[in-house]
């Protein structure tokens, strides 16, 4: 028993920090890059990532184990957890809606964007071709959403400042959004033996 | 007919420079970091890539008047899907080992946002013909961009160009470049120098 909990423990810090998912494995860039000009976007995006992430893990990880493979249809495996993906977006979009309108009200805009969030559909990947059982599957999907969060609310506050410094003028925005991002990712590469 | 064939030829020469999708648009940035540190990878995924652009362009050009609006999202998602699981399933058989470096990110074409971006903004709007040709310029660019990333990081980080040596055994690989965040500076740095040579209209 103690050794799955270390097990799983390990698996936890090593989605969030070494294998981070934005700066190590380049997964939802895109939202990285898009949303994070602001903390308080960074938040909202991220809280509703955490969300959708954990539970798409779990969902697409489930449809393997019960549909894809009894019926030897692996090779559905892309569509199909793009739909599961697109499927539970909605979904939980439509509850959020019903039952919390104040969280629909911080979230709302973010989740259509989830869909195209690769980091989703990276980790449902990942989750299946390193052959986690279950219970690693949902703590692995969850430390990587929190990586992802990690990461990206990180950046959007250097971003903040980033505005109020002085930039020449062909460096200003991508580039030295990029440059910024590198170097994030370099401080990041320091926990790199932390957990083999 | 030569007024068509230049604007084809615009058509398909706008996506290399003035509106590369990766150094102009910033789309689609993630499988370009992240396969781009061996220049056999970037090959890869660019062909595959251009692949899937091209085809479900031309698939979304022609459905453009059959597929309901609402559902239009989904449907686009579906056609690339289809797309990405042959290139999948064709770098599996062929080239099981590119296959398995550049791993999960072929799966990942299907969120590449260019792909997605050139459906909805132009395959659903124009015929089939010009559909290919900016499906194929977009792909180009973004092509061209990634061989000019993993130019820079192959050499330096390996000493390699393709597999092969080219920088002398006085070279220490400089892994930086091949890690991470030598990706983004590298792509960073790009930018900068295009949008000093080229600056943006605003």
């Amino acid at each position: 028993m103690g050794d799955v909990v270390t097990q799983l423990s390990l698996l936890l810090v090593s989605a969030v920090f070494v294998n981070n998912f934005v700066l190590a494995r380049f997964l939802g860039v895109c939202p990285f890059l898009g949303v994070s000009k602001k903390v308080e976007t960074a938040t909202g995006m991220s809280m509703a990532v955490v969300f959708v992430m954990t539970l798409a893990s779990v969902a697409t990880w489930l449809v393997q184990k019960f549909i894809l493979i009894p019926y030897e249809i692996e090779y559905l495996q892309t569509i199909a957890f793009i739909l599961i993906i697109a499927s539970l977006v909605q979904f939980v979009e439509m509850v959020i809606q019903k039952v919390s309108p104040v969280l629909y009200q911080s979230l709302g805009i973010f989740l259509p964007l989830i869909t195209t969030n690769c980091a989703v559909l990276g980790v449902a990947i990942i989750n299946i071709q390193k052959d986690y059982t279950f219970l690693s599957t949902t703590v692995h999907g969850f430390g990587a959403s929190l990586g992802f969060a990690l990461a990206l609310v990180l950046f959007a506050g250097l971003r903040e400042r980033l505005d109020l410094a002085d930039i020449p003028r062909s460096f200003q925005g991508v580039a030295i959004t990029l440059i910024t991002a590198g170097l994030l990712s370099l401080s990041f590469m320091g926990f790199s033996g932390l957990v083999k | 007919m030569a007024e068509a064939t230049e604007k084809g030829f615009r058509l398909l020469t706008r996506g290399l420079i003035k509106d590369n999708p990766t150094f102009r648009m910033v789309l689609g940035i993630c499988s370009t970091l992240a396969v781009s540190n061996r220049m056999t990878n970037s090959l890869a995924m660019s062909l595959g890539t251009t692949f899937v652009i091209v085809s479900s362009s031309l698939s979304v050009s022609l459905l453009r008047n059959y597929i309901p609006k609402r559902v239009r999202m989904a449907v686009y998602t579906v056609i690339i899907a289809t797309f990405v699981v042959c290139v999948d399933l064709y770098l599996k058989a062929f080239y099981p080992l590119i296959s398995k470096q550049i791993g999960p990110y072929v799966g990942l074409i299907i969120t590449n946002c260019i792909i997605m971006g050139r459906c909805e903004s132009f395959a659903s709007g124009n015929k089939p013909g010009p559909s290919i040709l900016d499906g194929l310029g977009v792909g180009m660019g973004y092509s061209f961009s990634l061989i000019l990333i993993s130019a820079i990081r192959e050499p330096l980080g390996f000493g390699t160009m393709m597999g092969y040596q080219v920088l002398g055994s006085w070279w220490t690989p400089w892994i930086l470049m091949v890690m991470p965040p030598g990706a983004f500076l590298v792509l960073g740095l790009y930018i900068w120098v295009l949008r000093t040579i080229y600056p943006e209209k605003k």
